[in-house]
């Protein structure tokens, strides 16, 4: 079985947790940046004079699509990587994918999604 | 107005406007190589400068720099406050503008200088502590050295050191008190891991553009004349600017590809080293002090980079080594029959010119540098110069201004 996770978060942890992904060796991912607020609700930013308030913040999100047995370690290593432990650190979502393909090869499925050095074959290697 | 010129004050005038303009844009030129969420803070580093400086400059700085000399070390207070300093023409500095007006042209070489340091400070300087280094720093070194360069009975200026427009006050002090500012604040999160990509590199093309137009009163205009020197400084800084792009196009192009960032640096570079000379040399010499200039601060980045140290925007490299050069290629190049006011240089049969260069660029490199380690030390222990890992990490406009560049 395949799953997306996405994950929302802020946007100055995007490096951290983009690095720490690639550690555990999940190469392939995309992020789009987007805004918005949970219970956090905004912030109020600096005017001329005075303050005015910002509700919509700045996230990123990280869209990652991998084998079911990878997901819970992707999602522990998004969720060290991305806490502050204040307010605002965001969610992860996870779904069901009915299938992948890999548009230069044709490749479907679980093929579509191995690359050279990626976790799995990092897993063989080590003999786990 | 006795001995007042109307050419003269008119185009001293107009290269006081370009050289102030020349620190928003350099702002730019900054604000353009940083994330995003450093945006504005690196904008107002430079932009703050333009008020702090000034008032500075107003009550002590102008004095400081050149009043009634003091051992050929300081200058006194005698002009506090701009006291006396008015439409009448002193003949010691300018004998065909006001006074005032030559003082209002110093302002701005003044707030630039302190403002080129900032490209060491950015992303992480907690902003408390770079208002007082930069106070301390306009008034412990910028105006001492000034006094010695260009100060009537400053030791420099009586040795002989010829320093046009600033290559020596300016620049080696801004790009050795980088370096020496860089070895103390702690390196920015994250350094050296490849997440420095520049944000806007359109608006760093702005700001080297504007400072090349800018460089044109900086120098054209330290001329203090709308006369044939005036235009000799302009041609030999256009000149000088124009081989060094080209330079540093060749060897990123060697490298990899021509680089648009690397091609506007070398402009920059190219103003810098002709900074000193613009006014003694000719265009041919400009040609080469240019041209040298490219690789020597292109691989002056690479050797700072290789010591992996933090001198975020390169003023070490760009200014420091440029401006050495630059003092040092005047002993070179110089020649009287460009300006018999000045002094022939080793070319032209006068080695004790580049050695009278070399030891006024080399006790301002160690004068700034000390000074520099001093004051950030202090303000280390005290204040604390760095902001902490967190506000870093969200960024300084939010953190230090409670704004953001982009809605």
């Amino acid at each position: 079985m395949t799953k997306k996770i996405e994950a929302i978060i802020r946007e100055e942890k995007l490096n951290d947790v983009k690095d720490a992904l690639q550690r555990i060796g999940i190469v392939g991912m995309n992020v789009t940046e987007c805004r918005g607020h949970g219970r956090q609700g905004g912030i109020e930013l600096m005017g001329r004079s005075g303050a005015y308030k910002v509700d919509l913040l700045p996230r990123v999100q990280i869209n990652i699509v991998l084998s079911d047995h990878n997901v819970e370690k992707a999602i522990e290593t998004i969720c060290q990587a991305a806490q502050t432990g204040n307010v605002g650190d965001g969610l992860i979502f996870v779904y069901p994918v009915d299938d992948v393909v890999r548009i230069r090869t044709g490749e479907r499925g679980r093929a579509a999604l191995m690359y050279p050095g990626d976790i799995d074959e990092r897993r063989a290697a080590s003999g786990v | 107005m006795e001995g007042i010129n109307a050419g003269d004050t008119a185009w001293v005038l107009i290269s006081t406007a370009l050289v102030m303009m020349m620190t928003p844009a350099l702002a730019f030129f900054y604000g353009g190589m940083v994330h995003k969420k450093n945006v504005l803070s690196t904008l107002n580093l430079s932009f703050i400068l333009m008020a702090l400086i000034s008032i500075q400059w107003v009550l002590v700085g102008f004095s400081l720099a050149f009043g009634k000399s003091m051992a050929g070390l300081i200058g006194g207070l005698n002009l506090a406050g701009l006291a006396g300093v008015g439409s009448e023409p002193n003949a010691d500095y300018a004998a065909t503008i006001p006074f005032l007006l030559f003082a209002a042209y110093q302002m701005m070489f003044a707030v630039i200088t302190p403002a080129l340091i900032t490209g060491t400070f950015v992303e992480r300087v907690r902003f408390k502590a770079f208002l007082i280094f930069s106070l301390l720093w306009a008034t412990l070194v910028y105006d001492p050295v000034a006094h010695w360069v260009w100060g009537v009975g400053g030791i420099l200026r009586g040795l002989g050191a010829l320093d046009f427009a600033g290559g020596t006050v300016v620049h080696i002090t801004a790009g050795f008190s980088a370096l020496a500012f860089a070895s103390v604040i702690r390196p920015r999160r994250g350094f050296g891991n490849g997440h420095m990509e520049p944000h806007n590199i359109p608006y760093s093309v702005l700001g080297a553009g504007l400072l090349w137009v800018g460089w044109f009163g900086f120098n054209g205009g330290s001329a203090l004349a709308a006369n044939g020197l005036a235009v000799t400084a302009l041609v030999n800084t256009n000149t000088a600017a124009a081989a060094a792009a080209a330079t540093w196009m060749f060897l990123s192009w060697r490298d990899n590809r021509p680089s648009v960032l690397g091609i506007i640096t070398g402009a920059v570079v190219g103003l810098v080293a002709i900074t000193p000379a613009a006014g003694f040399v000719t265009p041919l010499a400009a040609l080469i002090i240019g041209a040298v200039a490219a690789p020597i601060s292109y691989y002056a980045i690479k050797f700072r980079q290789r010591r992996r140290l933090d001198e975020s925007l390169d003023v070490w490299a760009c200014h420091g080594m440029g401006g050495l050069w630059g003092a040092l290629a005047t002993g070179l190049f110089a020649t009287k029959a460009v300006n018999a006011a000045g002094a022939d240089g080793l070319f032209y049969g006068n080695p004790g010119q580049f050695l009278v260069q070399l030891l006024a660029a080399a006790t301002t490199v160690v004068f700034a540098f000390v000074m520099t380690l001093v004051i950030a030390n202090a303000l280390k222990r005290t204040v604390g110069l760095s902001v902490t890992e967190t506000e870093e990490q969200v960024g300084l406009d939010i953190a230090e201004h409670g704004e953001r560049a982009y809605a």
